[in-house]
């Protein structure tokens, strides 16, 4: 085709060129505005390393007030982190029965299942905080919490604090409930990719529908369902409103919880709440855009090996066992 | 070789324990279910509550008119309605061309190193906390201009669509049979030509499902807003000057002690959801007969979710 | 049962010995499509036979059936009777499990569990019925292997992962895997497609080995195989039964014009 055309290629302006490195460009945005982001992070978060170095990230105190500023962003690390393990501890469970239900059921069943779990994905984090606010947090509040902490509270130290409702047990089951529908369908995929030949190995010796479970489908995609569950811890790590508008919203030392009923803060609840009245002359707002960093760091870090592992599970799918 | 009498004495060795297996499948089986539940439950409750209370709220006053004084439970949500239509139409203008440029880069140049970093870090991209998008747009353009700007709220909305809009084109463009792009170059067509006419004309209803569903999932986005259109009472009134959304006036509302405020939360959140859970209602049902569209939501599925 | 083909058939006709296996006016059908229909078969203990036919002829549907693994196919049905020992396999009141020991099955693609070691393999259904001996697990581990001409290859490496395996290795481990649960009847289906002259002949002497104590069902579209292995042989052809005999005669001296003609290698 080149040689047919070349004549009418001569022109200075091929178009097709033109086309493919406006492509190309649009293509290498990603990495453009990947590489500016992390860079703008680091120079602008300068200051606070400057001032503190790592102790920045292992610090407690939290106080914006002229003269007496000082920041460490270890409690919000912390918050981060329980919130976001608590959300797994809850959520990876239950989206994992969900796969096992939708994988499994006829599809009259599964397909309308799995669009409303779907649709929980859909709801905007503003919604799930306002929900959270003014109907969760009660309930919760008064027939779990509560219970929890006169039968446990003495003997137990996770349930210790006073129940008030906006603490990191509240924030952690809303975000259990965000990070269902993608933990669940990525789940579900890696489920699907499972092979009818393992099913009916496992079926052929008998096994339940449980054990065949547990015998051709759990060991085949393990590792998709660990990159699904990660995926999710990602989502968590990352996710603000809902968390912003539970969690207590409590600052330094403070934020660092001492049970389940205590309010907490994390990386991305504190930006939220302070970035906007932070002045960027102190010290006050390069600790926010610092505190952006290291999430964007922790998030990063999950998410890559989130990727890695579900790809290489749905890999192994294509060229495992079959001559 | 095992006789008949060694395979007897094994099989006398089974437990009588299908029973019992039985049993416990059972269990195992009422568990699932129970997680199923677990989670239908909220989401029908987040509904029935946002439609319950939000639906005394809403009005054309409501709808239309600016908030009036804090408490008093008057005015409306007029110019966070007006700011989320300008700031995802704007973010919509910058995001869907890089988005499906670089879906046709993927799709039509993609099979080079270059393309499967692209891909790559393009999934990891997607999975950046929104605010910290808004950040990085506050850092570029309100930092540097000194006030806050609708074009950096765009601007960081644009940077969450833009890869959703560049995944769900490469999907769709690459479900277009080879067959297609061959007749164009046999009539002497340019590939450009033949992407731009042929292959995207295919491809077209699973790109405008990527697009949507990306619309949708902007139209929600809150944290990315805070540092960058602020919030305002007012109308728009220039690209300089802060800007309502509704995510904005949700989260405004829902922290004023006034059962007023809270009630126009509600208000406000029906509006949200009634265009979120619309537009994504909409495109679920009006295409989801079509193969390639399954094929975009399987995509989107896995790569769209939580949102900040 | 007007329309039905008629199946020429000179068995069991005054036979009074034993049948492992009765299939009875078995119907399948997948959607509305019939793919399998009024087929009548009966299963002689200890002995080989054999079902062959042209591909897409229902030969491999009907052999899974009397596992009862079409319930896992989302649109398949299937009508008339199975019994064995006596008792109906798709009667509602007892759960497939307690056939599915009874019933060994060895597939057409290899399918050992891929994460697990040879030895957890062999030993997995033996696991899920409540053996945890480990003395008795090695004993039947190394009979069935052997018995699956696989023992002398593997027996320095049983915790081996089985992808390791080679294709017709993988295939023998899955025989031993369905011998090990002691079943007393075996399904094959095309179990040495996939495998190499020489590991082909192992199978087929393990074959006439087994047939001393198993009752065994093979679908092959070897015709060859099937002279060498099976006692009986069924000639199914677009879902009927065509001809039902005893192996020699089907082969030397075919009643029906089709299986003249297929046994002849005029089609298939």
């Amino acid at each position: 085709m080149e040689k047919v055309f070349s004549k009418k290629n001569d022109r200075k302006f091929d178009p097709d060129k033109i086309f493919k490195m406006g492509a190309v460009v649009a293509g290498c945005f990603v990495l453009v505005v990947i590489v500016l982001l992390v860079f703008q992070l680091i120079t602008q978060s300068y200051p606070i390393w400057e001032e503190n170095g790592l102790s920045f990230i292992i610090g407690t105190d939290w106080n914006a007030a002229d003269g007496r500023e000082s920041f460490g962003a270890l409690p919000y690390i912390v918050g981060t982190l329980v919130t976001s393990a608590l959300a797994m501890a809850i959520g990876v469970p239950l989206s994992i029965g969900i796969a096992m239900f939708i994988s499994d059921a006829p599809k009259k069943i599964g397909a309308p299942l799995g669009f409303l779990v779907e649709l929980l994905a859909a709801v905007p984090s503003i919604i799930y905080g306002l929900w959270g606010l003014y109907v969760f947090r009660e309930f919760f509040m008064n027939s779990v919490e509560k219970p929890l902490h006169n039968t446990f509270g003495d003997s137990i130290w996770l349930f210790s604090g006073t129940p008030f409702g906006l603490d990191i047990f509240t924030a952690s089951i809303i975000l259990a409930i965000m990070i269902i529908p993608t933990v669940s369908s990525v789940a579900r995929e890696v489920m699907k990719a499972v092979p009818q030949q393992q099913k009916e190995a496992a079926y052929m010796l008998g096994a339940t529908k449980w054990e065949m479970f547990k015998l051709a489908i759990f060991p085949y995609s393990k590792t998709g369902l660990i990159g699904a569950s990660i995926l999710g811890l990602g989502r968590a790590v990352g996710e603000t409103m809902a968390v912003t508008m539970l969690i207590g919203n409590a600052t330094g030392l403070n934020a660092i919880p001492g049970s389940l009923f205590d309010p907490s803060q994390t990386m991305s609840s504190i930006i939220a709440n302070e970035f906007v009245e932070a002045s960027p002359a102190g010290l006050h707002l390069p600790a926010l855009i610092g505190v952006a960093l290291v999430l964007l760091g922790i998030a990063m870090v999950i998410n890559v090996i989130a990727h890695l592992l579900v790809t290489r599970m749905l890999k192994v799918k294509e060229g495992a066992i079959n001559t | 070789m095992s006789s008949l009498e060694k395979r007897q004495e094994y099989r006398a060795l089974f437990k009588q324990n299908v029973q019992k297996r039985l049993i416990v499948d059972k269990i195992v089986r009422i568990i699932i279910i129970s997680c199923v539940i677990a989670a239908i439950i909220p989401l029908g409750s987040i509904l029935f509550e946002v439609f319950k209370n939000g639906i005394a709220a809403i009005s054309i006053e409501f709808l239309t008119e600016i908030p009036g004084s804090v408490g008093s439970g008057t005015g409306g949500v007029g110019p966070a309605i007006q700011g989320t239509l300008i700031v995802v139409g704007l973010a919509s203008l910058i995001g869907v061309p890089i988005g499906v440029m670089s879906g046709i880069f993927l799709s039509e140049y993609g099979d080079n190193r270059l393309a499967r970093s692209v891909r790559f870090f393009n999934d990891v991209f997607m999975e950046f906390p929104s605010i910290v998008l808004g950040i990085f747009a506050f850092l570029v353009i309100v930092l540097v201009l000194g006030h806050f700007s609708v074009w950096a709220g765009a601007f960081a909305l644009s940077l969450i669509m833009f890869p959703i809009v560049a995944r769900t084109t490469e999907e769709s463009l690459k479900m277009v049979p080879i067959t297609y792009r061959e007749a164009g170059t046999a009539l002497g067509l340019r590939k450009w030509v033949v992407t731009m006419r042929i292959v995207i004309a295919a491809a077209k209803e699973g790109m405008v499902t990527g697009v949507m569903l990306a619309v949708a999932r902007i139209g929600g986005e809150t944290a990315p807003l805070i540092m960058t259109i602020l919030g305002s009472s007012l109308f728009f009134a220039n690209m300089n000057t802060p800007m309502d959304a509704l995510p904005l006036r949700i989260w405004r509302l829902s922290m004023l002690p006034y059962e007023s405020a809270q009630l126009q939360g509600w208000g406000a959140a029906l509006v949200l959801i009634f265009i979120i859970l619309g537009i994504n209602l909409g495109v679920r049902t009006l295409v989801l007969h079509k193969k390639e569209t399954m094929q975009i939501l399987k995509t989107l599925k896995e790569k769209v979710g939580g949102k900040n | 049962m007007t329309s039905k083909t008629q199946t020429t058939s000179d068995l069991f006709e005054n036979d009074s010995e034993k049948f492992k296996m009765i299939a009875e006016d078995v119907t399948i059908s997948y959607g509305d499509i019939p793919a399998v229909k009024n087929v009548n078969m009966k299963f002689k203990e200890k002995s080989v036979t054999a079902l062959i036919g042209p591909s897409g002829c229902g030969k491999t549907t009907f052999l899974r059936c009397l596992n009862r693994m079409h319930d896992m196919t989302k649109n398949a049905k299937v009508e008339g009777k199975v019994m064995i020992d006596g008792i109906d396999l798709y009667s509602k009141e007892i759960d497939p499990i307690y056939h599915r020991r009874k019933v060994g099955m060895v597939f057409q693609k290899p399918n050992p569990f891929p994460t697990m070691s040879i030895f957890d393999n062999v030993t997995a259904g033996l696991r899920l019925n409540g053996v945890k001996d480990k003395r008795i697990l090695n004993e039947i581990v190394e009979d069935t292997l052997k018995m699956a001409y696989l023992w002398d290859e593997v027996k320095s490496d049983l915790k081996k992962p089985a992808v390791e395996l080679s294709g017709g290795q993988q295939q023998r481990l899955c025989i031993a895997r369905a011998l090990a649960i002691q079943p007393e009847v075996l399904l094959m289906d095309e179990p040495a497609s996939a495998l190499d002259p020489i590991a082909t002949q192992k199978i087929e002497e393990t074959i006439t080995e087994l047939k001393k104590e198993f009752t065994i069902i093979i679908v092959t579209h070897n015709m060859q195989q099937a002279v060498r292995v099976s006692d009986y042989t069924g000639f199914m052809y677009l879902g009927d039964l065509i001809e039902f005999r005893h192996t020699k005669k089907l082969f030397t001296d075919p009643k029906n014009d089709l299986t003249a003609k297929y046994v002849q290698g005029q089609f298939g």
